[in-house]
């Protein structure tokens, strides 16, 4: 087991400094020339050397990488070209929205997923399995932005009025406020999950109904509410948890538009705004952030599988 | 939860180089393929999700035809009318017919969305074979570098290169080509994994080491040897991307990386009314519903064909 953990922690940092090298490289070589985007065009070329020297974006490339990754590890993503002040100054209060969002999203969507693969396993085949299936195969492939349109058509102003179109900052704002205005972006993610967290549990379930021991039981006499509580729904919910965790990092992907659309200023809606005023170090750092996330989630998925699943976690990987 | 990781081997196929063992394979091959046209063809889901695909593709070749007003004329009426007969979607903000708008939005993601497809599907099977096939350090090599463009949500990756592609001074412009190019290779590593692994089942079975020993090259192995027998999860694989591409196209395009206006794409659309959702729910659900269509109708199909190739 140990090894297998050190083998995939291994791989993910590869992958993490290959992912911070690309972003580096395409963040500092494409978009040109920092001094003159902060200073305009009518700036002299004199005044745009020294602005790039101070900075010091006119050393060679890997010289400034090694500088820049040698202070992110470090959490300092460097200064913002404009006012100069931290990153994290943004950053870090962005990645907690995001993260609230995000958790707001699981603690919607596992429990009603959970039960719609649980009776959809057990109805398999009927109407009831289908319905869940077809549902969730649906849902999960509408672009979030659209699910969260027409929910606040629905629930938002437009008819029933019960929830707000627009989550904002929401700095200050009281926990029930905070509940009441993420609702529907929450909701539209849950909803995209929906459908995977289903169909997992619903393959976990029949496994389990299928196996063994789950016929073992039934015939020593367990009730079946027994047989289903103690073995089944047990051993059947075993792949959900894993595929929950690397379900965090693909949320991440969704939270950039469902950010834009409620005006809720996490990590997602910070990086499309560095985009648009190209404040690469901001950009940079939100999408290198956006990649930890990932790699956490879907180690911790991997790992929580792997410590679940014998087979896995003794097989050698190369 | 990649289903057609060890399934190639029974795949409806006839391995190529196997001597003939039936007076006629190629007949029998045929007809395997014929019976798998058939079982598709005849799904009902298929043949839903091909209707509202085969609409949105007509709407994208002759919207003028189809739409029953000019999608840029804004001279209907009042902003925001609600729906009448006249204009049974209602008006936008600047007056414009929304049904017109939205038959005319096709054409921005369906010009887009399929070839992003085919050209990840295309490199990434490329990629795909060359890793399978050799394997060893080129296998590694590659893997690690695709590994840590996996390791952001496809999204998150489309803007950043878009951005850095669309340098310092000017604002963010993407044209449908740049869109069609990021997009496609944001498709590039998911499909090659998809193929990797179809590779690897193929690589020792005993065609192609009698290729291997007659002498062949290693692009004619990969390309007329394995490529066809590895057909199927490639299909597969292409149909689910391309339901997949008009997601991000769309996705796109409401973020602002895509059509500008007065187009009426629908990511857009939904982009530029949300804000008055109050006012005139028909400007932002009209178009919303359209690309969720489009979105169930390829996924219906590619569900389809799927489980008749896995089988």
């Amino acid at each position: 087991m140990l090894r297998y953990v050190a083998h995939r922690i291994a791989l993910g940092l590869v992958s993490l400094l290959l992912l911070s090298m690309m972003i580096y490289a395409g963040a500092q070589l494409l978009p040109g020339n920092p001094g003159r985007l902060v200073l305009g065009r009518e700036a002299t070329p004199g005044a745009v050397a020294e602005f790039n020297h101070k900075l010091g974006v006119d050393r060679p490339l890997p010289v400034r990488y090694v500088d820049w990754l040698s202070h992110a590890v470090r959490g300092d993503f460097g200064n913002r070209y404009d006012d100069g002040r931290p990153v994290t100054d943004d950053l870090v209060p962005a990645l907690k929205r995001s993260l609230l969002l995000t958790l707001y999203a699981f603690v919607l969507c596992i429990p009603v997923s959970v039960l719609a693969g649980v009776v959809a396993a057990m109805r398999r085949g009927r109407p009831e399995d289908r319905l869940i299936t077809v549902t969730g195969l649906s849902l999960a492939v509408i672009p979030e932005f659209v699910l969260g349109a027409v929910l606040v058509t629905v629930f938002g102003p437009a008819f029933l009025k019960w929830f707000p179109g627009i989550a904002g900052a929401l700095i200050d704002a009281s926990f029930f406020t905070k509940l009441k205005s993420l609702f529907l972006p929450a909701l539209a993610l849950a909803l995209v999950l929906f459908g995977y967290i289903a169909r997992m549990t619903r393959a976990g379930t029949i496994e389990a109904l299928d196996a063994d021991y789950t016929r073992t039981a039934t015939l020593k006499g367990l009730p079946r509410s027994q047989v289903l509580l103690r073995h089944v729904i047990r051993n059947g919910i075993l792949p959900t948890i894993a595929v929950v965790a690397t379900q965090v990092g693909y949320l991440f992907g969704g939270i950039v538009a469902i950010e834009k659309l409620f005006g809720y200023p996490g990590v997602g809606f910070q990086m499309l705004q560095a985009a648009s005023i190209k404040n690469f170090p901001m950009l940079q750092a939100s999408v290198l952030i956006i990649g930890i996330v990932y790699f956490v989630a879907t180690l911790t998925g991997d790992l929580l599988m792997a410590a679940l699943n014998p087979r896995i976690r003794l097989t050698r990987h190369t | 939860m990649s289903p057609m990781d060890d399934d190639v081997s029974t795949l409806p196929v006839v391995v190529a180089g196997v001597p003939p063992l039936t007076p006629h394979p190629l007949d029998s091959q045929k007809r395997v393929r014929q019976e798998t046209v058939r079982q598709i063809v005849r799904s009902p889901t298929f043949v839903f999700g091909a209707i509202v695909t085969l609409f949105w593709v007509a709407c994208a070749i002759l919207p003028g035809q189809i739409a029953p007003h000019d999608p840029i004329n804004d001279s209907f009426g009042p902003s925001y009318q609600s729906p009448t007969w006249g204009h049974i979607f209602g008006l936008d903000r600047v007056g414009r017919d929304i049904l017109s708008r939205v038959i005319a939005g096709a054409r921005s993601v369906i010009e887009v969305a399929p070839a992003a497809t085919l050209l990840g599907v295309g490199a990434g099977s490329l990629l795909g074979l060359i890793m399978g096939y050799f394997g060893r350090w080129i296998d590694n090599v590659i893997g690690r570098i695709l590994d840590a463009v996996l390791a952001i949500p496809l999204i998150v990756l489309a803007i950043f290169v878009l951005t850095a592609l669309s340098g310092s001074d000017e604002g963010i412009s993407v044209s449908p080509f740049k869109l069609i190019v990021v997009v496609g290779l944001a498709f590039t590593p998911p499909v090659s994994r998809t193929v990797r692994s179809a590779v690897l089942a193929e690589r020792d079975l005993d065609y192609v080491a009698a290729a291997k020993l007659r002498g062949e090259r290693a692009p004619y192995i990969m390309l007329a040897e394995i490529l066809p027998n590895v057909m199927g999860p490639i299909i597969v694989e292409a149909t689910v991307r391309l339901g997949y591409a008009v997601f991000t196209v769309a996705t796109l395009a409401f973020l602002g990386y895509g059509p500008q206006p007065p187009s009426p794409d629908w990511g857009l659309q939904v982009a530029e009314q949300y804000a008055d959702v109050s006012l005139a729910w028909w400007a932002v659900v009209f178009p919303a519903i359209a690309i969720a269509s489009l979105v169930v109708a390829i996924n219906l199909i590619a569900d389809t064909v799927q489980q008749v190739l896995d089988q």
